[in-house]
């Protein structure tokens, strides 16, 4: 029962029942506190960074990192290895999209196809596709079309497994309805299963893209080369604490930003159905 | 029996599809070693321990940090959903910790811990918090309130209250969150030690790499897929064993 109100406002829960000025308090009260609690993060970095605790090495303090991004981003720098990380995360993760949606729509369509990949997916959804990257390399060599490969690899698992998941779930109704009205197969698929399986299909869009990244990241801090995981990982051989600060800070606003992108993404795609309202 | 036989053809027919590529040369064998010289290689490794040897410091390193995750991820989330002057304080930084692709953070840890088990296990304990922290926080936040005011009524104190009634009923989603955080586990493992170790699983595959021992390479490879793949298994019957209270 505290269930159904938690979807609805979650923020209001604990509260019980609270008149709208007071939620509206509230809401204020946790934004309030959220800034505070990021600024005293970066403020508890400055001051420990400089209080000779540590030493600029293990810790250089925000100001400087943030000065070594700025420079960064006048030199250009930032930009290059912003763009061709994006650049590969991107494109695999969209080509895992692509593929994994189409796999799990001809898998729920042929038996002989589903017979074939099923037990490759459920085998292969738990392992740790990294391990393969090695092998990647020595097939594929050092540049971008490995990394967009083992990206692709790690990303299109989730995909799969929730298309799959999502076109089983839809309801019979709505398929019995539509071949009553003279629907054929490619209709059904195009205009009935895959809208309905949306919302789920979505969902593992939305654990496939941190997948994409986090593989990025690796493939590049392994290969080296250009991109922010290459950056942090050259600045880390010449032991620049600096740069390597820098690329965490990086790395973690394009995740922040491309998770927030995703989530509205959703939203606005799935403006018709019911988790939206 | 014969049906199981079927559901799992497909993955022999790989098998033995890689073993003819590899024998007719369709493929360099240096490239594709046949899968019988991969298994050869394997029995190898583990007559010469190193293979043993390097799996032990690697599964320590993943549990340990696994370990810490679950106990201090598990305690924050649900002292998060409980209090709320916590939650509003510390939710903001798991908010802006969770999108974090994790792996930006194996530069990092080395600075501060160097090359050894200290960076690693540090490295998966700060990746599997997360995951394991909103799984704890979702559930526990689910738990009916019906529920946490009788035990109140009924003169549970707090602490009580957390481990008879909170816990329980976050149980479900908490061990989900430890699903997400094992499979995370294995790959910040793998990965830290290809990028920088002397030891483990990944250093393994790295130094027989550069070597050119490429049959080794593959088996070690396809040693630590199976082993994160029998992981998630093993856990999963675990997961059914501790929800069979539910319905």
């Amino acid at each position: 029962m505290a269930r159904i109100e938690d979807h609805i406002a979650p923020a209001a829960r604990p509260a019980g029942i609270s008149r709208p000025s007071t939620r509206r308090l509230d809401a204020a009260f946790r934004s309030g506190a959220g800034i505070f609690s990021i600024l005293m993060l970066l403020i508890a970095w400055e001051l420990f960074a400089r209080s000779g605790k540590v030493t600029m090495f293990m810790l250089p303090p925000f100001t400087v990192v943030a000065k070594y991004i700025a420079a960064d981003a006048t030199s250009g720098v930032l930009w290059i290895n912003l763009a061709v990380t994006l650049y590969r995360a991107m494109v695999g993760f969209f080509i895992a999209a692509v593929g994994g949606i189409t796999l799990a729509t001809l898998m729920s369509r042929f038996r002989l196809m589903r017979w074939f990949f099923d037990p490759i997916i459920s085998v292969g959804f738990p392992m740790p596709k990294i391990a393969f990257l090695p092998v990647i390399i020595l097939w594929l060599g050092v540049y971008d079309v490995s990394k967009i490969c083992i990206v692709v690899f790690d990303s299109i698992f989730p995909v799969v497994t929730a298309t799959l998941a999502g076109i089983a779930a839809v309801e019979k109704e709505l398929l019995w309805s539509a071949r009553n009205m003279g629907a054929n197969e490619r209709e059904l698929t195009w205009q009935v299963v895959l809208p309905a399986a949306s919302p789920q299909i979505l969902t593992g869009l939305q654990v496939a893209l941190p997948i994409a990244l986090i593989v990025e990241i690796i493939a590049e801090m392994v290969m080296g080369g250009y991109g922010l995981g290459g950056a942090m990982m050259s600045a880390s051989r010449f032991a620049n604490s600096p740069g390597v600060f820098a690329g965490l800070v990086e790395i973690a606003i394009v995740g922040f930003v491309l998770i927030k992108v995703m989530a509205m993404l959703r939203h606005r795609l799935l403006v018709w159905h019911e988790e939206t309202a | 029996m014969t049906s199981a036989a079927f559901r799992y053809l497909p993955l022999v027919l790989l098998a033995l599809f890689w073993e003819a590529l590899a024998r007719f040369n369709i493929v360099d064998s240096l490239a594709l070693p046949p899968l019988s010289k991969v298994a050869v290689a394997w029995v190898d490794l583990m007559r010469d321990g190193e293979l043993v040897n390097n799996g032990a410091v690697s599964l320590y390193r993943v549990y340990a940090g696994l370990g810490l995750a679950i106990v201090i991820g598990g305690g924050l989330g649900m002292a998060m959903a409980r209090w709320r002057t916590l939650d509003a304080f510390i939710n903001p930084l798991v908010q802006l910790f969770y999108p974090l692709p994790k792996s930006a953070l194996i530069p990092v840890t080395v600075i501060w811990l160097g090359f050894g088990d200290g960076s690693k296990i540090l490295l998966i304990f700060l990746g599997c918090m997360i995951p394991v922290t909103i799984g704890a926080y979702n559930g526990a936040r689910g738990s009916e309130q019906v529920l946490v005011w009788s035990a109140r009524s009924m003169g549970a104190s707090r602490l009580r209250l957390m481990w008879d009634v909170v816990v329980p009923s976050a149980l479900p989603e908490l061990l989900n969150g430890i699903r997400t955080a094992l499979a995370l586990a294995f790959i910040l493992m793998v990965s830290s030690e290809l990028i920088a170790a002397q030891q483990g699983f990944g250093y393994l595959i790295g130094y027989l790499g550069s070597t050119g021992a490429y049959e080794a390479m593959y088996a070690v490879v396809l040693t630590v897929a199976f082993l994160g793949f029998a992981a998630d298994r093993i856990y999963q019957i675990l997961m059914q064993w501790l929800l069979r209270w539910r319905e």
